[in-house]
């Protein structure tokens, strides 16, 4: 037959005869859906509990549109002053303040279910940066960063900025005490910066600190202009997710080449779905019984009061944090009459940016140390790199004990300690603890990788004694099986990088050594203590050094089996 | 035993690096580099799967949750009505409390039972999809720089035509500065920024409590007593947006020390800025701008307390610990014929956080 009459006589599809088969028909004729129906609905993804943590922040987000929407319904974003003539909170009744701030209180008070979606809304928030904070840890402690994932990694990476800005603008919003000195900082803040510093203040607040611009921008950016880009950015990290098929954990038939897991349809739409209602449903719970951020106890926004104990959001803490810990004395420098302020340019510009820079160049650096250009889709257990763990849990380490100083007055005042002591405490650990988490965490990593030597080479112990017919008194181990044995052999302990000699063969300086070089410097640093996997000739050559000793003929079949494939931790003498 | 020597190598002495490695057997055994993957692990069967009463147990629980979402959106619905705000504060939280309750089992019945079903009824067996290379076949990759190239050549732009091209990227570049400017003209107000450098601080202008507005007699200071001031003004003018720009420059903190324990101020030479130990310096903190609130009377220390920087109101509001750098300005004051503190000039230097331009 040939191909004209095979084309001429293909089947149409039969006529639908039920009501969603019509309807499904009507849409594919308009928009040939079925193409991506077959190629979606039942596509593998792998499972695993921390793949949800993604999840979560999508969730959130859903969750913040949704109670950000009620919200914008009620919420007057002007700085217009007014005499509140609201009777609750009893408090404010006749107090002068701006619009922005008597909406939050009618939209708290007079609103039903609006103080319910203002605590939902504001815990939301912190459960979304939390989530992305503990997704991105996910993500980089298995390496799921790796080729060819780096550009979705980096994605992430400005969703978290968003996320960190879309927070501030929106608890800038209500106009109160808190948030007003909070902006007041950031104009300190912005006013810092060399030659331009005072100028982008009057463009943020449209003239001099605080004015009456600021909070109608801020909702700008804050309902319209960030959550915009944070959609169309979280559509992108999705679809690259999607394009290029989840990672999965290693273990038994799980490659780089393939995806082992449960279909979409019904397995993961009925987990997502769950997971989303969950979400949304833990999220309700906490606004509905915790109480946050009660403005009216703060005030409308005056230029003169301030609380103490005064903590932003707990994802801004590590920069308040550094302000804390920088000392002033002497860091102010004057230069030909200009005022360079490194007392608040380092803190709040230069270690967030270290920080940033590192999260984003990381992976890169990673691939280059390791000469590695491979497509990865089976993900690291975090001890079988253990310096990429290190590296991490000291950019932990640093962030949390930022944030920890962020919260100095409160660790001061609920432990009766000097506040002097504690900031003083926290200036050194900056330095050391990061230093010493790394360590440890390496050392930690590559006593695991040993463990698992160790049971691959000797087996589990059993707890059994078994005593042969010389005397001699071993334990039983049993062998790990086929699966145990894998995860904990299938993995790669590169060595570092091998570069060419310094000259040619004719004695000419090479060009380029010298970058080689330090490359060359950091892939020891990276591999230069690395542990490498079991291979079967171990094994073999574990086994093959016993002697036999005859007492063997008295253990049972299995038993025989265990000494044989396991035994060899005891210390013998032959 | 001679893998135990391997694992501890480092500890023989080779302290270079910290290598675990395979020992060099070199011997017949097993000359093996890698195991071999074992393939999926067998599937196991859930309790669902192979006990019947099982499976109809969890489709129960699974229905009694649905039942349960519903019962928490009925609940919601029924404490809208039944539970409305008494008007207090009280009444208002349990309002909050419970529609939220409602709204909470309403959406995690729905979340359970969706979880609970797939985990419990759903199809557990693992699937195997084949990844393919992301890259491009190499001959899509060839025909798409065909395509392109094509489509270059047929725009006619290609090593020729340099004025079109400079026109055609010119315009483009400068299009976007009709829309900037005007908004560059206006965002930042009148751009004006030496007004940082003076507050409405003037001579002869009375020093006055804030919220109140009430002036201050010099005789109402007491030792050891604290105040917080503002400048003087009418009330209408306390109730503008131009007020509480200016007063985020103008507020000042007020301490009556002995004159004993008052060590230094800031007066220059021949000047005195301190009325018979009432000193007043600017209550914004030259670090980055809060108001430095917290007065300790024993010790005499000022401490903002957003990023703790403490000055020393007794020694010229000098730093004592803290991120901030510069002593807090000192307001000169005097009394005028009434009686009544007044201030002698502006701040003699810009107040509150420092600016590239701050000595210019």
């Amino acid at each position: 037959m040939s191909t004209a009459t095979h084309d001429t006589n293909r089947e149409a599809p039969a006529k639908p005869t039920t009501t969603v088969g019509k309807a499904a028909d009507y849409l594919d004729q308009r928009t040939s859906i079925g193409v991506a129906v077959k190629e979606f609905a039942r596509k593998i993804f792998p499972d695993h509990w921390s793949f949800m943590l993604g999840e979560i922040a999508l969730f959130s987000f859903v969750v913040l549109i949704a109670s950000g929407f009620f919200l914008a319904m009620f919420f007057e974003p002007s700085m217009a002053l007014e005499t509140y003539e609201g009777e609750h909170p009893a408090n404010m009744h006749g107090q002068l303040m701006s619009v922005a701030f008597a909406s939050t209180l009618e939209m708290s008070f007079e609103v039903r279910g609006g103080l319910l979606m203002r605590q939902i809304h504001h815990w939301a928030a912190l459960i979304f940066m939390a989530s992305i904070v503990v997704h991105m840890m996910r993500v980089f402690f298995t390496g799921a960063f790796r080729k060819p994932r780096e550009i979705n990694w980096i994605v992430g990476i400005v969703l978290m900025i968003l996320g960190l800005a879309a927070g501030f603008t929106g608890y800038s919003l209500p106009d109160d005490v808190l948030s007003g000195n909070g902006l007041r900082i950031t104009d300190g803040v912005i006013k810092s910066i060399p030659v331009i510093g005072s100028f982008l203040s009057y463009f943020v607040f449209g003239g001099e600190f605080p004015g009456h611009h600021i909070v109608p921008r801020l909702f700008t950016l804050h309902i319209f202009v960030i959550p915009g880009i944070l959609l169309a950015l979280i559509a992108l990290h999705l679809f690259l997710m999607v394009l290029q098929k989840h990672t999965q954990f290693p273990g038994g038939g799980r490659t780089d080449k393939n995806v082992v897991g449960y279909p979409a349809l019904p397995v993961y739409v009925a987990k997502m779905t769950g997971n989303f209602f969950i979400v949304a449903g833990v999220l309700v719970l906490m606004g509905a019984t915790m109480a946050i951020n009660n403005v009216w106890n703060y005030g409308p926004y005056d230029p003169s009061p301030v609380s103490a104990g005064a903590q932003p959001d707990w994802y801004m803490l590590f920069l308040e944090g550094s302000l804390r810990l920088m000392p002033g004395a002497g860091t102010e420098w004057v230069i030909l009459g200009y005022t360079l302020p490194l007392n608040v340019l380092v803190p709040a510009v230069v270690i967030p940016g270290i920080l940033f820079t590192f999260l984003i160049v990381y992976p890169f650096v990673e691939a280059r140390v390791k000469g590695d250009d491979k497509e990865h889709h089976v993900l690291d257990r975090p001890r079988n790199v253990p310096v990429r763990t290190g590296l991490g849990v000291a950019f932990l380490a640093a962030f949390i004990i930022l944030a920890l100083a962020g919260s100095n007055d409160l660790i001061a005042t609920h432990f009766a300690l000097s506040i002097n002591a504690i900031t003083w405490v926290f200036r050194v650990l900056f330095f050391v603890g990061p230093v010493f988490a790394y360590y440890i965490t390496k050392r930690i990593c590559l006593g695991l990788q040993r463990k698992d030597r160790e049971l691959v080479l000797h087996g589990h112990e059993s707890g059994r004694i078994v005593r042969y017919a010389n005397g001699e008194y071993i334990e039983v181990h049993t062998p790990l099986d086929d699966q145990e044995r894998w995860l904990r052999v299938n993995y790669e302990a590169p060595a570092p990088l091998e570069i060419a000699p310094k000259t040619d063969a004719r004695g000419v300086k090479r060009k380029g050594y010298g970058a080689d070089k330090r490359w060359q410097g950091l892939s020891r640093f990276f591999y230069e203590d690395r542990v490498a996997p079991v291979t079967p000739a171990e094994v073999a050559h574990s086994h093959g050094e016993h002697d036999e000793p005859n007492g063997h003929d008295q253990l049972n079949g299995s038993e025989r089996q265990a000494v044989e494939a396991g035994v060899g931790t005891t210390s013998r003498e032959h | 035993m001679s893998e135990n020597q391997n694992e501890n190598q480092n500890d023989l002495g080779d302290t270079s690096a910290d290598v675990t490695v395979p020992p060099e057997t070199g011997t017949a055994v097993g000359s093996v580099e890698r195991f071999q993957d074992p393939g999926v692990p067998e599937h196991k069967k859930r309790l669902t799967d192979t006990d019947p009463r099982a499976a109809k147990r969890a489709e129960r629980t699974v229905t009694l949750l649905f039942v349960l979402s519903i019962l928490g959106t009925i609940g919601s619905i029924v404490a809208y009505v039944m539970v409305p705000p008494d008007g207090t504060t009280a009444g208002v939280r349990l309002s909050t409390l419970l529609l939220g309750l409602g709204l909470a089992v309403s959406l995690l019945g729905i979340g359970i039972a969706g979880i609970h079903w797939a985990k419990a009824l759903m199809g557990d067996h693992e699937y195997v999809q084949e990844r393919h290379t992301l890259a491009t076949q190499a001959e899509d990759r060839e025909a798409a720089v065909n395509d392109l190239n094509e489509g270059l050549a047929d725009s006619g732009v290609v090593g020729r035509r340099g004025m079109l091209k400079g026109a055609f990227f010119g315009s483009l570049a400068l299009f976007p500065l009709a829309i900037a400017v005007p908004l560059i003209g206006s965002v930042g107000g009148d751009w004006n920024i030496s007004k940082f450098k003076h507050t409405m601080w003037k001579r002869g202008m009375r020093l006055a409590i804030d919220p109140s507005g009430r002036p201050i007699k010099a005789t109402d200071v007491t030792v050891g007593s604290v105040f917080h001031v503002v400048p003087e003004t009418t009330e209408a003018f306390r109730e503008t947006h131009e007020w509480i720009t200016e007063k985020s420059k103008a507020v000042v903190l007020m301490v009556r020390l002995n004159p004993e324990d008052l060590l230094t101020d800031q007066s220059p030479e021949g000047e005195d800025w301190s009325y018979e130990g009432i000193v007043a310096y600017s209550k914004i903190c030259t670090h980055v701008g809060c108001p430095v609130a917290l007065y300790e009377q024993q010790t005499h220390h000022l401490l903002c307390p957003c990023h703790q920087s403490t000055f020393d109101i007794a020694d010229s509001a000098k730093v004592v610990f803290g991120p901030a750098n510069r002593r807090l300005p000192q307001l000169p004051i005097t009394v005028d014929s009434e009686g009544y503190l007044v201030a002698q000039h502006d701040f003699a230097e810009p107040i509150g956080p420092s600016f590239w331009e701050r000595l210019k």
